[in-house]
């Protein structure tokens, strides 16, 4: 058959009938195969179970899979210490994702006849590509003693480590006592790491990575947070015998998890700690399915000057003149049997010294007039249906409104971002030592008047997209 | 125009690579034969479906048990003790009568409560209805529920005051009913019969070590303790004793297989020590090993 019949494209990007004829494929495949799935290779080979048990669809985890996490990747029957195991088992996954992707960005500022920066174009790429490894070694080293470590690459086998803890876990038999220090994922409800999207736009959540705007063009430079950033400290964690109550405290170096204090961009990192607090209880609505509800909030302290320098270069460690910015929310995860939606109210706020990249051992005399702490506001709206485990469709849409701009001077919208992703991920062939997923996701992301147009000098807005098919497969 | 055409060609290839992948992966695995649908479990309140509880099933527990609930899931050779067969309608954890088909809600409390030393964990993360659906399904397996009726629970007369003498008296008993020929002595599942023990499945299986362990194949509680013995494992070689020991004596055989969990703590276990010969024999027993906290692994 001449697929190309079926397949039109027009000015390089895609017509949007490509697009569902090849959802609408691979949904009748999957119609036709409905078996079950199973994945999580090291687990599953330690436990024997599939791996459709702990995640709904991998990499989300269901309440199962969430119980046997907070419980220290231990099941509780006596089976979790690794002296149980053949000697033969690894606890190792390895994770990565060749995959075809297509990019496009409206109003990117390129080169143009007047010189570097001064035109504007609409950028389109393409091609067959593959994504970062993750090699993911959790598990017991002993009866209630769990540890993460996880060295992660991005696409050029540049390594860094992504996880690295241990944890000591039912202390004094208490699951409402357990701790762990090293390097370690927020425990966000809404997890980034189990991140369900995988497309440059669409890979990870916005609300967890946004800060405000100093000027149109002009980006917040004094520090870089991201909620969904694993974090470096130490965590308390407890949670109810059943799972159904979870409460963690952790204290965090102000590094945004980068190692020997370095902040990640510029400025020095200070030795000032962070805090997060989280909770949730769930809670049964008929035969609906598990209802979960809870809060969170960080608060955190970056600073805006170095103390030291060596030729003019930050000594890390030593920034000071710390200033606060803080991020809290709710959320609700709600079943309706097969479809669930996540529900997440977010509120985010930087210290004006942050809001304006304005270190603070001058005082509120060298900020610049009609300089304000920016605040903004954020929602997100994740919906899947898992039509069985083979088969999840993801639908998601955020939004961030700014609320106050850190400069008078700025659009009342500059900064606003708008985000839509939406796709499926298909599991076709059962193995209990493996996992593949057919990944298929389209990724959308509007941010308003965060540019400066080199023709015109106002401010524009600039549109981004991703078109992504992967193969993302784990052993 | 190049673009286009190498960007059409990407995506035909997508579409040709996926398409073969996904029909042979339907060709290779035949979707499991679901038993008979619209079967029901009551336990209390909650009523479970089949119908229901067959995406649960095929969720969950498939991996071991097989789509056919004869236990001969894809993880099955790599899970000792062999994951349980539905097809006979055999289940250890009852209260009812051994050889009779247990309750729907001793079914539910299996999947609720798990099963230590296997790789059976406990479910309780599950909601509620979950569960019950589950056992629903669980039932669509042996045509022994359309059959036979589960038995009459056994009575389980209120927990006697716990004495010495009842104390005394229950160690006798473990003499006299030989539980020490597969429970060992001194509890440690190291009898001389231990060794030569198999299970319906005719597969190796350890009895009960009481040093180590604080929770039973069937829950915690001292009633626990009491059904086990009194409606036997079936599927295994623990037979009941129902027809050799009267309820009373039952419970003297309760509180002196307490004291042999000489690393739990129990009122059973602190009035054995108060007395010299109990204090002896649990100091002996823990000089004699170093316990490493492990529960499994002494």
């Amino acid at each position: 058959m001449d697929w190309s019949k079926f397949i039109n494209f027009k000015g390089g990007r895609v017509r949007a009938r490509s697009v569902p004829f090849s959802l609408f494929l691979l949904l009748i495949i999957a119609l036709v195969d409905c078996r079950p799935a199973n994945a999580i290779p090291a687990f599953a080979r330690k436990y024997g179970m599939p791996c459709s048990s702990c995640h709904e669809a991998w990499p989300k985890l269901s309440p199962f899979g969430q119980q046997f996490k907070d419980n220290g990747f231990q099941m509780g029957n006596d089976r979790d210490a690794p002296i149980f195991q053949s000697p033969a088992y690894w606890p190792i996954t390895m994770r990565i994702t060749p995959n075809w992707h297509l990019e496009h960005q409206d109003n990117a500022i390129v080169d143009g006849p007047g010189g570097p920066n001064t035109a504007l174009a609409n950028i389109t790429t393409h091609g067959f590509d593959f994504g970062g490894l993750d090699i993911l070694t959790e598990g017991t080293l002993a009866h209630n003693i769990s540890f993460q470590l996880v060295p992660s690459s991005d696409e050029t086998a540049t390594f860094h480590f992504e996880s690295v803890n241990v944890r000591f876990d039912n202390i004094l038999n208490s699951s409402w006592l357990n701790v762990k220090m090293g390097k370690f994922e927020l425990d966000n409800l809404q997890s980034e790491k189990r991140i369900m999207t995988l497309s440059s736009n669409g890979g990870f959540y916005q609300n967890y990575h946004f800060q405000p705007w100093v000027a149109p063009g002009v980006p917040e430079s004094s520090y870089v947070f991201g909620l969904g950033d694993n974090q470096i400290g130490i965590e308390w964690m407890g949670h109810s015998k059943d799972d159904r109550t979870r409460v963690s405290a952790s204290l965090l170096s102000a590094t945004d998890g980068n190692p020997a204090f370095q902040s990640g961009v510029g400025g020095a990192a200070s030795s000032a700690y962070e805090g997060f607090i989280a909770g949730s209880r769930a809670f049964q609505l008929g035969n609906l399915g598990l209802q979960r509800v809870g809060g969170f909030a960080y608060f955190g302290r970056a600073s805006t000057f170095p103390q030291y320098t060596t030729d003019n270069a930050p000594i890390n460690g030593t920034g000071t003149g710390n200033e606060p910015y803080y991020r809290a929310g709710f959320i609700g995860m709600w079943y309706f049997k097969k479809l669930d939606v996540t529900t997440m109210y977010f509120y985010g706020h930087d210290s004006v010294y942050l809001g304006t990249n304005t270190p603070s051992n001058a005082g509120s005399a060298g900020l610049p007039s009609g300089a304000h702490a920016p605040t903004w506001n954020g929602a997100l709206f994740e919906t899947h249906y898992t039509f069985n485990p083979q088969m999840i469709f993801i639908n998601r849409y955020e939004l961030i409104r700014m609320s106050q701009q850190a400069l008078d001077s700025n659009p009342g919208d500059l900064g606003n971002v708008d985000a839509l992703t939406f796709g499926f991920r298909y599991y076709p062939f059962v193995s209990s030592r493996t996992g593949l997923a057919f990944h298929n996701e389209y990724s959308i992301v509007w941010q308003r008047k965060t540019q400066v147009s080199p023709t015109t000098g106002l401010p524009i807005d600039l549109t981004s997209s991703s078109l992504m098919f992967g193969l993302d497969f784990a052993f | 125009m190049l673009n286009i055409k190498i960007t059409k060609i990407c995506l035909n290839a997508a579409v040709a690579l996926i398409l073969p992948l996904a029909v042979s992966a339907q060709q290779a695995d035949p979707s499991p034969a679901k038993p008979s649908p619209n079967i029901e479990s009551h336990i209390g309140n909650l009523n479970g479906h089949s119908d229901s509880g067959a995406d649960l099933y095929y969720r969950y527990c498939w991996g071991c048990h097989g789509a056919r609930g004869n236990g001969d899931g894809e993880n099955a050779p790599w899970v000792t003790p062999l994951p349980r067969n539905f097809v006979p309608a055999t289940f250890k954890c009852r209260s009812t009568p051994t050889g009779t088909l247990p309750l729907d809600s001793d079914l539910y409390d299996s999947i609720t409560r798990g099963f230590i030393t296997t790789n059976m964990p406990g479910w309780a993360t599950l909601t509620t209805q979950n569960r019950a659906d589950l056992v629903a399904f669980i039932k669509t397996f042996s045509a022994r529920w359309v059959t036979d009726k589960p038995g009459e629970p056994i009575s389980v007369p209120p927990e006697p005051a716990l004495t010495l003498d009842s104390i005394k008296h229950g160690k006798a008993l473990y003499q006299k009913l030989e539980c020490w020929k597969c429970h060992g002595q001194e509890g440690r599942g190291d009898g001389p019969s231990a060794s030569t023990l198999t299970d319906s499945n005719d597969q190796p299986i350890r009895p009960y070590n009481f040093y180590t362990g604080y929770r039973f194949k069937c829950g915690t509680s001292n009633s626990d303790l009491y059904k086990i013995f009194m409606t036997g494992l079936d599927g295994t070689p623990m037979p009941s004793f129902a027809d050799v020991v009267k309820p009373e004596e039952a419970w003297d055989l309760v509180h002196y297989l307490r004291t042999l969990q000489i690393w739990h703590k129990s009122p059973e276990l602190a009035l054995w020590e108060s007395t010299p010969e109990g204090a002896d024999i649990v100091k002996a027993e823990r000089v004699r090993n170093t316990y490493t906290g492990n529960p499994m692994h002494p």
